[in-house]
């Protein structure tokens, strides 16, 4: 793919004039219209497409919203409700906004889990992938920080709760966990101050964001797109040009999630957000039960999973630097995956095994959500440690033994035979190289 | 990909079915009775004449001791709500018995002036800590948001969440806190023998922790209405929570009805656009 050459040839004198000097168009023409993209994408293939879309739309309301929000912690919270209430359309941009960031995160998620499903992580693709999960903790980052921005009781308990954690870093050298955490705050609690800078940072990183997803389509374009198959193109006519085969597919998956995305924000805009966010901020009071968005209830159970015990061994007052060490691992683990995973094999359509520990581990991850939503006491703790312990489990040993164990099933010897049947192209002189023989 | 979702999810039920049955069975909860509002779900919208009775709940009851200030005179006249006539709205902010701090005058001096049609809606006390020192220490909160800040926690066994999940987000459940307030409203009942009741506290079945600092506010009979409505306490509570589910969400009526504009735009845009795409990879195998 990185030998592909644009086909562009400009038609007016303008276009030549511009193409001398600065050849954008030939580039994105290479790029995005007769970029060779692999015949057989399935509909999962879309969601790029979608997060592009999603980037955008967060980004255009989020800056509308910036036109009426008032950053301070007197103000904040009346502002939302006026822009609710008093702005033109401020309740339909607010929750574009608000539901965007949840539907942000279902793609997201959807995307990752097609990486795993069908090896889009292996060579030649671990720096596309590794980008990838930097996009995930920038897109964590922002959505955390926006949470913070109404100044409900839910964002000021959040914020409260999820700061703190690095005061767990006390464990290791005494202070250093409260410093950071002060410096986080600007003072001793979170307070408007607070508020400032996190807005300032809310802003500030979705920008950082495009910067990323920049790079990350840069080496996608370098590498060419995975398939379902997940062998290699091996000829010309294993691809069609992006548009307008690729593109007139992405748009129909577009138009099916957006239609998704507008009936949560025309018909059940509160549906994920949570009641006490509708009660101003308030030091003095402490909601009952305080969880965070639902896209990170995963990784809040498992920082809650580490209490006074984990599965019977004492954790002592290393509890809750474990914990907190345990959620960030849960993120950075995938940025390993690519080496992880021993296999030779891309697809799990070819893997019998791999195919079962890929849903199970979906199971689990929805399971940890599940228990993330529910108070830490009874049976829900043991729970979380045990889907904790499968979370990891399957990172670290399962990847890498199934690679070493798992006997794959016969691969299509391409893309070809694979959509064309027994009948297929005539293969290239040693392309039947059988990958998945060791 | 549908396939192997379809097969992942009978490995799961399964998974589900095998695994210890009942150990995240919900704590003991309060019932809170589903109400069939005419705002309900995804079709619903105001009935004008229920805010209307709404609002007179709230006048002559609820504004006793609850502001609402983030309602102003004027959103009483704007459709989608209540849309009483401007002149009465006029009259009725002139004589609105809790007056609006304004100031400072020529003299310096802050004074008290009747509300206009551009003052919110204001509660009989200046601050909380006014409310505080007349209610015995009871904070009576502003109504504004009442029904959007409270809410039902939906229980169910952790294999049927995920459908009771679908089915609220299919169905457009957004009244969870409206129910809650008629629930509220309808629910102070004789506390059970083995319950004693602490001072200047009242039994609820509803409120968590059954007792709360707000007596039953409404009885049968307490307000008249202009409409032949029967007078009684449940219709009384699902007016006044029609009226404050209003004031708590102005846009709504607007909301819902653009938004079937925008799923049958985005529905036919789908439809023509899967067409084009079918018609584009007609001679390409894949």
């Amino acid at each position: 793919m990185s030998g592909h050459t644009s086909s562009y040839e400009p038609t007016s004198r303008w276009g030549k004039w511009w193409d001398e000097r600065l050849p954008i168009a030939r580039m994105m023409h290479g790029q995005f219209v007769d970029f060779p993209t692999p015949r057989n994408l399935n509909y999962m293939w879309t969601f790029g497409g979608i997060l592009m879309f999603c980037l955008v739309a967060q980004i255009v309301t989020g800056i509308v919203l910036a036109m009426h929000y008032q950053p301070s912690d007197t103000a904040a919270f009346n502002s939302i409700e006026h822009i609710r209430r008093d702005v033109n359309y401020g309740w339909m941009i607010r929750s574009m906004h608000a539901v965007g960031a949840s539907m942000f995160f279902v793609a997201v998620y959807i995307h990752m889990f097609r990486g795993l499903y069908y090896g889009s992580y292996k060579a030649p693709r671990e720096v596309l992938w590794i980008l990838g999960v930097l996009i995930l903790l920038i897109m964590m980052a922002t959505a955390f920080l926006g949470y913070t921005l109404p100044w409900g009781q839910m964002s000021f308990w959040g914020v409260t709760v999820i700061t703190n954690l690095f005061s767990a870093l006390d464990t290791i050298w005494d202070g250093l966990g409260t410093g950071i955490v002060e410096w986080l705050w600007g003072g001793y609690s979170v307070s408007g101050v607070t508020l400032n800078r996190f807005f300032s940072l809310h802003y500030l990183l979705p920008f950082v964001l495009t910067g990323v997803v920049i790079l990350h389509i840069w080496a996608l374009h370098v590498a060419g797109q995975n398939n379902p198959t997940g062998l290699d193109i091996k000829a010309p006519s294993e691809t069609v040009p992006m548009h307008p085969y690729a593109t007139s597919k992405d748009i129909v998956g577009l138009f099916v999630f957006i239609m998704l995305f507008a009936w949560i924000v025309f018909f059940a805009p509160d549906y994920l957000g949570h009641a006490d966010n509708y009660i101003e901020a308030n030091p003095l009071v402490t909601p009952p039960h305080i969880v965070p968005e639902w896209y990170f209830l995963p990784f809040y159970a498992i920082l809650r999973a580490f209490t006074g015990s984990f599965l019977g061994i004492p954790l002592g007052s290393y509890a809750k630097l474990l914990g907190v060490l345990a959620m960030f691992a849960s993120v950075f683990i995938l940025a390993f995956t690519p080496w992880l995973d021993t296999s030779r094999v891309r697809s799990a359509k070819y893997r019998p095994w791999y195919k079962i520990a890929f849903w199970g581990f979906v199971f689990t991850c929805l399971a940890l959500g599940y228990l993330g939503s529910k108070p830490a006491e009874g049976s829900y703790v043991m729970w979380a440690q045990i889907f904790t312990v499968l979370y990891f489990a399957f990172f670290f040993p399962i990847l890498p033994l199934l690679g070493l164990y798992e006997t794959p099933k016969p691969l299509p010897r391409s893309i070809s035979e694979s959509v064309l049947g027994e009948g297929g192209h005539a293969m290239p002189a040693g392309a039947a190289a059988a990958p998945e023989k060791r | 990909m549908t396939r192997h979702f379809l097969k992942a999810s009978v490995l799961s039920a399964c998974v589900l079915a095998c695994t210890s049955v009942g150990t995240f069975a919900a704590g003991p909860a309060v019932e809170i009775e589903k109400v069939q509002w005419p705002f309900s779900g995804i079709r619903g919208q105001f009935d004008k004449a229920q805010l209307q009775r709404g609002f007179q709940v709230y006048k002559e009851v609820c504004a006793a001791c609850h502001g609402l200030n983030r309602v102003y005179f004027r959103n009483l006249t704007q459709p989608g709500g209540p849309e009483f006539p401007e002149e009465a709205v006029k009259t009725l902010a002139a004589e609105w018995p809790n007056q609006i701090t304004d100031g400072p005058n020529d003299e310096g001096a802050m004074f008290e002036r009747p509300a206009r049609l551009t003052d919110p809606i204001r509660g009989p006390y200046k601050n909380e800590k006014e409310a505080r020192s007349v209610q015995n220490g009871a904070y009576p909160p502003d109504l504004s948001l009442i029904t959007k800040a409270r809410s039902v926690e939906r229980h169910a066994h952790w294999t049927v969440h995920p459908f009771l999940m679908l089915g609220d987000i299919a169905k457009g459940y957004q009244e969870g806190g409206a129910d809650y307030m008629h629930a509220l409203l309808t629910g102070y009942v004789d506390a059970p023998a083995d319950v004693t009741v602490g001072e200047g506290m009242y039994y609820n079945k509803a409120f968590p922790g059954h007792q709360l600092a707000m007596p039953s506010p409404l009885a049968d009979g307490a307000v008249t209405y202009q409409d032949g409505t029967p007078e009684t306490v449940e219709n009384y509570s699902r007016d006044v929570t029609a009226f404050l589910s209003w004031a708590a969400d102005p846009a709504h009526d607007q909301r819902k009805r653009i938004g079937w504009q925008v799923l049958l735009y985005l529905l036919v845009t789908t439809v023509l656009l899967y067409l084009g795409k079918k018609r584009i990879w007609a001679n390409v195998k894949h």
